[in-house]
């Protein structure tokens, strides 16, 4: 499906929850809505839906307005944080009740179809409050992929959900979307889920649409401090500094090449992802010395945070490294791996990449 | 404070015969005063049963709980001084914050000025000075949750604070900071902690010593490292990191494995006495490209390369037909990604790759 949002605001009595909007998504693809909670992401899957009409603006589906068309008369498929399924219907009947709705013939062999593709064909005889949260989760996806509709929405559908059964379920999530058959718009609140789903990405903040391309490009170059902060994840390391003769000049009186525009000056944020500092140096990098404060690990990475002369720095180090609190250690960082955000949190100079 | 020692088991009926009769298989397991530790595994593991356990809340089937060297299997949560934090907020709205904090002092009769003293101090700790006299009410969500881990903090005499997965209710981004602030709290305050969570990046952080648990069974005790580089279970290795190990079935022959009709040199001491059929791990992080018939390396076919931002994400099958297994390759940008349907060479042997029989680690020497 075609879905285009044409100038959407949404306003609550006094409050907005969507300042006013364009988008048009791409058509058989992944969208990726990424935001913190109260973004305005679910609001926004909500008008898509047709459970909420807007208080302006249009929806346009496949060239047709049907702004105001109830979400009974849309063909869409939803998907909730909660595991939403019939308690009473066997879970092999969830999944069959789009099919006999709209009369389909083989509706038994569609189902054991879906139920193989979501592993779940062991449980089709039972209730679903007999399956575990990772499963009855997986009867409500192959009901919503049951009614094979044009336009998927998925609200954070993973996050109730362990983190393995997580990675389990995205990993087939993405392959069943990339089968291209609908227009898939999918909710998180993470920036690796979204790199992970791959696809295009809309970054909304405090109800507005901030930037909307490639996953990678969005990620990579980010229009503005705002989309920056909301695409990475730990927090992207934000250094307040000065623009003096084509550099940057960091707090303590560090000087940091970068390629600045000729007429940028004055007060400029130098943007650097944990990532792209290590503790190993490399031909030009800069050196920046500090002290260990915390060392976070998760099972495949290490986020070491340092306390340096030009305030806490975060690095992400691959693998598990021990670090004894209190350490002195060298972070290095690529100038070419880089950001630079103007004064008013616009971007002025990308990273590169190596 | 106190040294905790368990010698015990659980079953919810009576007459457990079979190990899945257990929610806890029979375990011993000594937390030391003043350590962090961490629980961790997936739901149904175990893991609630065991801190269950460990406040009082559920008594063992068998076996005994002791604190600093005293039985206290039969004793209420009060009777053995715990502290708790849940899930979810657990406050006084009417309160103030600071009302709230004192609550568990004064509740025991604590000296005004010493109250005084120890609410300024989490309150500091968890930076919520500011918003000392404010009524809990107006609050969101993880500042309430924050008060309930001060609340759980706040008391010196207890034996040990228990979290049940804490972080729940925290958006990502402010998980960062209160993962940290917990980690500093520790450090400070030198209480007892033992933490609950599905969540290998809590327990990780968290503790100087994680618990993994599966299936009633506690199979591995260890720091972050040695969880890491030598998973003594592949549950362990499976489960702690994103993704997890990458495993192959082999066959070990003295001074090499067959790994997918593949013959891999191996100094015969790293698989001790192990012949036969084995599995072999290696992460992801540490599986690297390799030149065609390079030594410990095979061919995969490539089926998925995902541009993880930072990093490239390569899904491979090894082997053929029904006996394809999928490998995951961890690559840096800075170097050619093989694309789907490319057969690549991947080095899989190393000192890294660890051996697995019945699940459980084949000790040898390192490579």
């Amino acid at each position: 499906m075609e879905l285009k949002l044409e100038r959407i605001e949404q306003r609550v009595g006094p409050q907005t929850h969507l300042y006013p909007l364009d988008l048009t998504l791409v058509p058989r693809a992944v969208t990726v809505l990424l935001g913190a909670t109260q973004a305005g992401k679910t609001t926004l899957m909500r008008v898509m839906a047709g459970l909420d009409t807007p208080t302006k603006g249009r929806v346009i589906a496949d060239g047709a307005d049907v702004t105001g068309v109830p979400v009974r008369e849309r063909n869409v498929a939803m998907v909730y944080q909660q595991f939403i399924n019939y308690p009473s219907m066997t879970v092999a009947d969830n999944i069959a009740s789009p099919l006999k709705l709209r009369g389909e013939k083989n509706v038994n062999g569609r189902v054991a179809e879906l139920a193989t593709k979501l592993h779940i064909e062991p449980f089709l005889k039972r209730l679903p409050a007999e399956l575990s949260g990772g499963q009855q989760q997986r009867v409500a996806l192959a009901r919503a992929l049951a009614k094979n509709a044009p336009l998927m929405l998925l609200d954070e559908p993973l996050v109730n959900l362990d983190y393995k059964l997580r990675e389990e379920l995205r990993e087939e999530l993405s392959l069943l979307f990339a089968s291209g058959q609908s227009t898939v718009v999918y909710a998180t609140t993470e920036p690796t889920e979204a790199l992970l789903l791959g696809g295009y990405t809309a970054v909304l903040d405090a109800g507005e649409l901030l930037q909307y391309g490639p996953t990678a490009e969005v990620f990579r170059r980010p229009q503005s401090i705002r989309v920056a902060r909301a695409f990475s994840d730990p927090p992207m390391n934000l250094v307040a500094a000065e623009a003096v003769d084509g550099a940057v000049l960091l707090p303590g009186g560090m000087r940091f090449p970068a390629p600045l525009p000729a007429d940028a000056h004055g007060a400029v944020t130098l943007g650097v992802r944990a990532g792209s500092i290590g503790i190993r140096p490399r031909e030009g990098d800069v050196a920046l010395s500090g002290r260990v404060e915390l060392a976070e690990i998760s099972g495949s990475d290490t986020f070491v945070h340092v306390d340096t002369p030009v305030g806490e720095l975060v690095a992400q180090l691959t693998g598990v490294h021990a670090f004894t609190l209190g350490e002195t250690v060298t972070l290095y960082i690529h100038p070419a791996q880089a950001y630079v955000f103007g004064a008013a949190g616009d971007l002025l100079v990308a990273s590169r990449g190596l | 404070m106190a040294r905790i020692e368990l010698d015990l088991a659980h079953a919810y009926k009576p007459n457990p015969t079979v190990d899945e009769d257990y929610a806890l298989l029979p375990l011993k397991m000594t937390f030391d005063d003043g350590g962090a530790y961490a629980l961790l595994g997936p739901s149904g593991c175990g893991k609630t049963t065991l801190l269950n356990i460990i406040s009082g809340l559920v008594t063992p089937s068998q076996g005994t709980v002791q604190f600093g060297g005293t039985n206290v299997t039969g004793q209420t949560p009060q009777q053995r001084n715990i502290a708790q934090v849940f899930q979810f907020p657990v406050i006084y709205d009417t309160m103030t914050v600071a009302e709230n904090l004192a609550f568990p002092l004064r509740n025991r009769g604590v000296a005004p000025d010493k109250i005084k003293q120890r609410v300024g101090r989490i309150a500091e700790m968890l930076e919520m000075s500011g918003q000392l006299n404010q009524r809990a009410a107006g609050l969101a969500a993880d500042a309430k949750q924050k008060i309930s881990l001060g609340r759980g903090l706040v008391r010196e005499d207890v034996s040990a604070v228990l979290f049940d997965e804490p972080l729940t209710v925290i958006d990502p981004h402010l998980k960062w900071q209160l993962r940290r602030k917990l980690k500093q709290i520790h450090h400070e305050l030198k209480l007892t902690l033992v933490y609950v969570t599905h969540d290998q990046v809590e327990a990780l952080t968290f503790a100087d010593q994680v618990v993994v648990m599966t299936r009633g069974r506690a199979v591995q005790i260890g720091n972050a490292s040695a969880l890491f580089e030598r998973p003594r279970h592949t549950f362990v290795g499976h489960f702690i990191g994103s993704p997890g190990m990458n495993f192959l079935p082999a066959v070990g022959n003295g001074g090499s494995v067959r790994v997918a009709g593949h013959d891999l040199a191996i100094p015969a001491s790293r698989l001790g006495s192990g012949t036969g059929p084995l599995t072999l791990g290696l992460r992801p992080e540490y599986v690297t490209l390799a030149e065609p018939n390079a030594a410990g390396a095979l061919p995969a076919r490539v089926i998925q390369a995902q541009d993880i931002g930072m990093y490239w994400l390569v899904t491979a099958t090894v082997g053929e037909g029904d006996d394809a297994k999928l490998m995951r390759a961890r690559l840096s940008p800075q170097q050619a990604i093989p694309k789907p349907g490319d057969t690549a060479w991947f080095a899989i042997v190393g000192p890294h790759t660890c051996f697995y029989r019945d699940d459980e680690l084949v000790e040898g020497a390192t490579i």
